[in-house]
C-alpha cells in the first residue's frame, strides 16, 4: 500500500491542471488516470481560453473565468521553463460573429446584461459593425451583421497544455498512475483508501476530477456530481497561412494554421459518433461567416463529449461528511486551467476551499420543490 | 512521366525518384510520401492547381501536374464569391455558459 499526501482521481486537464498545483505546492500527489479507452474532452476539445460568454446570470463564474484568464499567462510561462513545452497561448481578446441581425441584437443584450451583473467588477467589451469587422477580417461573408467583443479571451494548443502538465507533474514528484480504475473507496475524514483493482493508496486528501465520471465517485466520499454528457462536435481544415489575428469563438486558426470549426451542443448520452446534420451546420455557418472557407480542404473531423453540470456551471465542493474530499466538474478544461493550477489547487493544499466557492457547491441542486 | 495505370500520385513522385514531395508548414523541412494510405500527410501536393493534396489517395491521371506543396497554403479571401442569399442560417450553440 502506497501512502501519499494527496490523490487525485482524472488525469485530463482538470486533473492535471489540480495535481500539478498540488504537486508544485509540495504534496506528495498520485493521479489516477484511465486508459484510452476514456472518453476524454481533454482531446477533444476547441481549445479556446474563452471568457466573454461565461457567467450570464452567474456574475461567480465570469470573476472564476476572469481569473483563470488572468492566471494563464504566469502557468504558461512556468510550463514553458519547466517542460520545455510551448502550450501556445495567445490572449489578443476574441470576437464572436452575429449571423444576422437578430443574433447581433441578442448578443448585445446579453453583453450588457454581463456588464450590469459584473457591478464593481466591471466587464468591457465592444460591439463591432460589420465596416468594423472587414477591416479586420479579410474576406467576411455578407451574412455577418457585426460582432462582440472582449480583451479577456485567448486561445492555445490544449494538447501541449494536456501535455506539459503531465511532464510538470512528474517533474514536481508526481506519481502518474494510468490504465487504473477505482474498484472500491473508502472514506473517513482525512483518511481515505483507494483499490485500484490489486494494488491500494491512501491519503488524507482526495481531489475527484474523472469529468463524466464523478457522477458516479462523488456518492462515495459524500459529495454529489450531477454531470451529463454534452456531445460537442468539430471539423478541422488543412492548414492554410495565417489570416485571422484573434479566435472568432467558434472558428479559430491555429498556431500551426489549420482552422477549427464548430460548435453544436447535442444530449445525446455516451455517444461520440458523428452526425452528417450538425457536421453541415458547422460548416455553413462557417461559410457564411467567411466564403472562402468553402474552398478549404476538411482534413479532421470529431465528436467528443463535454461535462455538463445542470445549470452549465461549475461544480467545486468539499465534503462536509468526510473533509478531505474535494470535486472539480466543468466543461471548460482548458480556460479554467489557469485557476485550477494557480487558485483551486492551493486551496485544496491548504486544506479547505476559499469562501469565494460557496456559489458553485451542488449543494444549489438541493434546492426543495416549492410548496 | 509514365506509371501504372492506377498508381496514385504519390508513387508517382516516388517513381520518379524526387527527393521529397513537400515542405513543411512550420519549420519548411522536406518530406516524402511515407504511409502510403491517408494517414501521415508527409505526401501533401500540389495538384493540378489544387494545393495540399494528400497525392497518395489520388490516382494519377494522363497529364496530371503535380507540384511540391511548398509550405502552408494560401487562401485569397477576397477572390471567393458570398454565399448564395438563399443559403439558410443554422441556429448557433444556444449555451453561454
Amino acid at each position: 500500500m502506497r501512502q501519499f499526501d494527496a490523490i487525485v482521481i482524472g488525469g485530463g486537464l482538470v486533473g492535471a491542471a489540480i495535481g500539478y498545483g498540488l504537486a508544485r505546492a509540495g504534496l506528495a500527489t498520485a493521479m489516477i488516470d484511465e486508459g484510452d479507452i476514456a472518453f476524454r474532452a481533454s482531446r477533444g476539445n476547441f481549445g479556446l481560453v474563452w471568457v466573454q460568454s461565461k457567467g450570464l446570470g452567474a456574475p461567480h463564474y465570469q470573476r472564476w473565468t476572469r481569473l483563470s484568464a488572468e492566471e494563464w499567462p504566469s502557468l504558461a510561462e512556468e510550463l514553458g521553463e519547466r517542460t520545455a513545452i510551448s502550450v501556445g497561448l495567445e490572449q489578443p481578446g476574441g470576437l464572436q460573429l452575429c449571423l444576422g441581425e437578430e443574433e447581433l441584437k441578442k448578443r448585445q443584450a446579453m453583453m450588457e446584461q454581463m456588464r450590469q451583473e459584473a457591478g464593481n467588477f466591471g466587464f468591457e467589451y465592444r460591439m463591432l459593425n460589420r465596416q468594423q469587422l472587414a477591416e479586420i477580417l479579410p474576406g467576411l461573408g455578407t451574412s455577418v451583421a457585426g460582432a462582440s467583443w472582449t480583451p479577456y479571451d485567448g486561445h492555445a494548443n490544449s494538447l501541449n497544455l494536456l501535455h506539459a502538465l503531465h511532464k510538470g507533474f512528474v517533474e514536481k514528484g508526481g506519481a502518474y498512475l494510468p490504465n487504473r480504475t477505482v474498484t472500491e473507496a473508502k472514506a473517513a475524514p482525512h483518511d481515505f483508501r483507494i483499490e485500484l483493482g490489486g494494488e491500494a493508496i491512501t491519503a488524507p486528501k482526495i481531489v475527484l476530477a474523472a469529468g463524466l465520471g464523478n457522477a458516479k465517485l462523488a456518492p462515495l466520499f459524500g459529495l454529489s456530481a450531477p454531470v451529463r454528457p454534452q456531445r460537442g462536435q468539430i471539423l478541422v481544415t488543412e492548414r492554410t497561412s495565417r489570416i485571422w489575428p484573434l479566435p472568432l469563438g467558434s472558428l479559430r486558426q491555429t498556431q500551426e494554421g489549420t482552422i477549427m470549426l464548430g460548435s453544436s451542443e447535442e444530449d445525446v448520452g455516451f455517444d461520440t459518433s458523428q452526425k452528417p446534420e450538425i457536421m453541415r451546420n458547422i460548416a455553413r455557418r462557417a461559410v457564411l461567416s467567411f466564403p472562402w472557407i468553402a474552398e478549404l480542404q476538411i482534413v479532421r473531423a470529431w465528436a467528443a463529449l463535454r461535462v455538463m453540470p445542470p445549470d452549465g456551471l461549475p461544480i467545486y465542493d468539499e465534503s462536509s461528511q468526510f473533509p478531505g474530499a474535494f470535486t472539480a466538474n466543468c466543461h471548460s478544461g482548458v480556460t479554467l486551467a489557469g485557476a485550477h493550477a494557480n487558485a483551486f489547487a492551493p486551496m485544496v493544499a491548504a486544506g479547505t476551499l476559499d469562501p469565494m466557492m460557496a456559489p458553485f457547491s451542488a449543494k444549489r441542486f438541493d434546492v426543495p420543490a416549492a410548496a | 512521366m509514365t506509371v501504372p495505370q492506377g498508381a496514385s500520385a504519390a508513387s508517382a513522385v516516388l517513381l520518379a525518384g524526387l527527393a521529397g514531395a513537400r515542405e513543411t508548414a512550420i519549420s519548411g523541412s522536406g518530406r516524402a510520401p511515407y504511409c502510403m494510405m491517408g494517414v501521415c500527410f508527409d505526401c501533401l501536393a500540389e495538384i493540378d492547381g489544387v494545393p495540399n493534396r494528400q497525392s497518395c489517395m489520388v490516382t494519377a491521371l494522363p497529364g496530371m501536374r503535380i507540384r511540391r506543396q511548398r509550405g502552408a497554403r494560401t487562401i485569397d479571401p477576397d477572390a471567393a464569391p458570398d454565399a448564395p442569399p438563399s443559403f439558410p442560417i443554422p441556429e448557433p450553440r444556444s449555451g453561454g455558459a
